[in-house]
């Protein structure tokens, strides 16, 4: 295991001013679209809390619901099967695959699949995978992990895209205009579909009262990876849950509008039961989601929709992305999902905040996002995995914090050294804060002086 | 143990004190006109609306709109097409179609949706495989929102269904919109009402 150095890991990427300003402003999009999209809901605040009174309550009877979900999808003809981790999960895949002499898995974005490593564990084995998803396909190809849950390639810019399909599928490495980027991995990636032996999908809800799953998509390949080949897999976090389909309306509603700031996705698919001679899987993965159930602080993230909001709404994320988190899951919901996975591992995320409380103002499902950063933080303290420099800067903010005079003559003394002293010495590698940040200018006078200066007159 | 019960057992053990599963309004009491919202939504999502011609004549309509159109496989009855859905054996006998035709069961006026399962596409990947899509909808089919479309049968009665709003889209190059991704480059509806053959 590898502690995930979120600073260091997003050093590359703030290198380029052209990338960062360019991954800044694409996000703010997507936020400001959500504003537009959901102001104009009158009930979008009900909604919101509904969302969020369904999935705990959900979660609360989430045994019952499975079993329910189990029984129904069972009678409508679907085999099911459960994986208490990621290794279970693909076991199960792969044997569902080799059982049906199946070689070549057509898929569409699943973050399941990617928390649970499947397409390595797969391709060790001889079974070729193709990601559909357009950005997700340009992840695979460039060999990296999605930086965003919604849209995986956020971080990259169409010269980028250029040059990994001239390496990958072929095309002209000069050719970076976006719709012919966008036709040369259709033209590419249709063949592959017809040929496939497979398809698989990932899974948003999944509906107990019917037995079904719904997949929310836009570009048409999981209808394609799922309508194509005989043999349809979903890959269903356990947390997916929802009991009735009329719950549906709720978070259809709020998803796309949340997530893109569009009314809906392009397609919303519904898979109760396999076709006329085919066949479906569903495989429900526990993987750790169980044992965060019982974390009292700390379940309520299980309630997530994936919309991907609380990241396009911060500024951390925007100015560091997604791969700096070293995670599946990144941005705010990643720095309070992925310490359940691995505390150590994960130790840096919940300080890549500034405990703005923006990702619990636009979550949609009202998950207290920033204050679980705060719990994790002081865990994270507690358990001393605090970095070095972290604690001996926190050491002496104790000391100083707690003597009011010692307070007073480091802030006057600060506001003057900002002034006057050169650069370097604020934008050393010991002060974190000042890495690409201005400081802004002092007043000339503290407001304790102010106030004792009034008093005087 | 198998896992089954080992998740099962477990989430018993661990799920928090029980909380109320609260009930969902319709927010149905002020909705706009359902036809000209579909209209609007419809648009909003990428797709055409197409007004049918006085005479009639839908299969004329569509070869205007789709000149250069070799193969049209429709599995609406009102549409006779070069090609019947009822002849196809598999899906991927669907990848040179040029326009798709169909009856949705229904549509929804708050997200420009319309409706379809295996009843009426016959063969799903028509919705999908082929390069444009045309909706034969009768304007007395579009439901208000999503909340009284999710209260529908159809669902409960359907193996594959679909909300589709719109043809295939991504942005995930720059955030720049392509209409025409993956599966179809474009989506007309034409108002048909349905007809006693429409099924």
């Amino acid at each position: 295991m590898k502690r995930v150095d979120h600073v260091g890991y997003s050093k590359k990427f703030i290198a380029d001013e052209k990338h960062i300003q360019f991954h800044d402003k694409r996000l703010w999009a997507l936020r400001t679209d959500r504003d537009t999209e959901v102001h104009g809901i009158v009930e979008w605040e009900e909604l919101r809390s509904l969302a969020s009174g369904i999935k705990e309550h959900t979660l609360t009877h989430l045994a019952d619901y499975l079993a329910e979900f189990e029984r129904n999808a069972t009678s409508n003809g679907v085999v099911v099967h459960w994986a208490k981790d990621a290794e279970e999960h693909n076991r199960i895949v792969y044997d569902i695959l080799t059982n049906r002499k199946a070689k070549v898995l057509v898929k569409s974005k699943s973050m399941l699949t990617e928390e649970c490593e499947m397409r390595p564990y797969l391709e060790e084995r001889g079974i070729t995978v193709v990601e559909t998803d357009l950005g997700e396909q340009i992840q695979q190809l460039d060999d990296e992990m999605p930086a965003h849950i919604v849209v995986p390639s956020v971080h990259k810019l169409a010269t980028d895209v250029a040059k990994i399909f001239s390496r990958t599928i072929g095309t002209d490495p000069n050719e970076s205009r976006i719709p012919a980027l966008a036709e040369a991995q259709r033209q590419s990636t249709r063949p592959l579909i017809l040929n496939a032996d497979a398809g698989m999908t990932g899974c948003n809800f999944a509906v107990a009262e019917t037995g079904g799953v719904t997949v929310c998509t836009n570009e048409g390949n999981a209808d394609l990876s799922s309508n194509v080949p005989s043999l349809h897999i979903a890959s269903i976090g356990i947390e997916k849950l929802i009991p009735k389909l009329e719950h549906l309306g709720v978070f259809i509603r709020m998803l796309s509008r949340n997530a893109l700031g569009s009314p809906i996705t392009q397609y919303t698919s519904h898979f109760r039961g396999p076709r006329e001679g085919g066949e479906m899987h569903f495989v429900l993965v526990d993987n750790g989601r169980s044992e965060r159930l019982g974390m009292e602080d700390f379940w309520y993230s299980l309630k997530c929709i994936r919309c991907g909001a609380c990241m396009n709404t911060c500024p951390v994320y925007r100015r560091s992305s997604g791969l700096s988190y070293g995670g599946v899951y990144s941005g705010p919901i990643g720095a309070i999902i992925n310490p359940t996975f691995d505390l150590k591992k994960y130790s840096s995320l919940p300080f890549a905040s500034t405990m703005n409380g923006s990702c619990t103002n636009v979550c949609p499902v009202r998950i207290n996002i920033h204050e679980q950063i705060y719990k994790w933080r002081q865990i994270i303290a507690e358990k001393n995995e605090l970095p070095f420099v972290k604690k001996e800067a926190m050491k002496v903010a104790g000391v100083v914090l707690s003597s009011p005079t010692l307070f007073r003559a480091a802030i006057k003394s600060a506001d003057t050294a900002v002034a006057i002293l050169p650069r370097a010495v604020l934008y050393n590698p010991l002060n974190v804060w000042g890495k690409h940040r201005e400081v802004p200018e002092a007043p000339e006078q503290t407001f304790r002086d102010w106030y004792l200066e009034r008093n005087k007159k | 143990m198998s896992s089954r019960n080992a998740i099962l057992s477990r989430l018993r053990e661990v799920q928090p004190a029980s909380r109320a599963l609260p009930a969902v309004p319709m927010f149905d009491d002020k909705l706009p006109p359902p036809l000209e919202t579909f209209k609007q939504s419809l648009v909003r999502m990428g797709g055409k609306w197409l007004d049918a011609p006085a005479d009639g004549d839908i299969e004329g309509l569509i070869r205007s709109k789709f000149p250069d159109a070799l193969v049209v496989c429709s599995a609406a009855p009102e549409v006779k097409g070069t090609r019947r859905i009822e002849e196809i054996e598999r899906p991927h006998d669907l990848n040179d179609v040029d326009v798709g035709v169909v009856r949705p069961g229904f549509a929804v006026a708050e997200t420009g949706s319309i409706w379809m399962s295996e009843k009426q596409y016959r063969v799903n990947a028509l919705g999908y495989l082929s390069q444009h899509l045309v909706a034969l909808l009768d304007p007395a089919d579009i439901t208000g929102n999503l909340h009284q479309a999710y209260h529908r049968r159809e669902f409960f009665e359907a193996n594959y269904a679909v909300l589709m709003s719109g043809p295939s889209a991504t942005a995930d190059i720059e955030g720049v919109l392509i209409r025409g991704a993956q599966g179809i480059r474009s989506l007309t509806v034409i108002p048909v009402p349905r007809t006693r053959t429409s099924g």
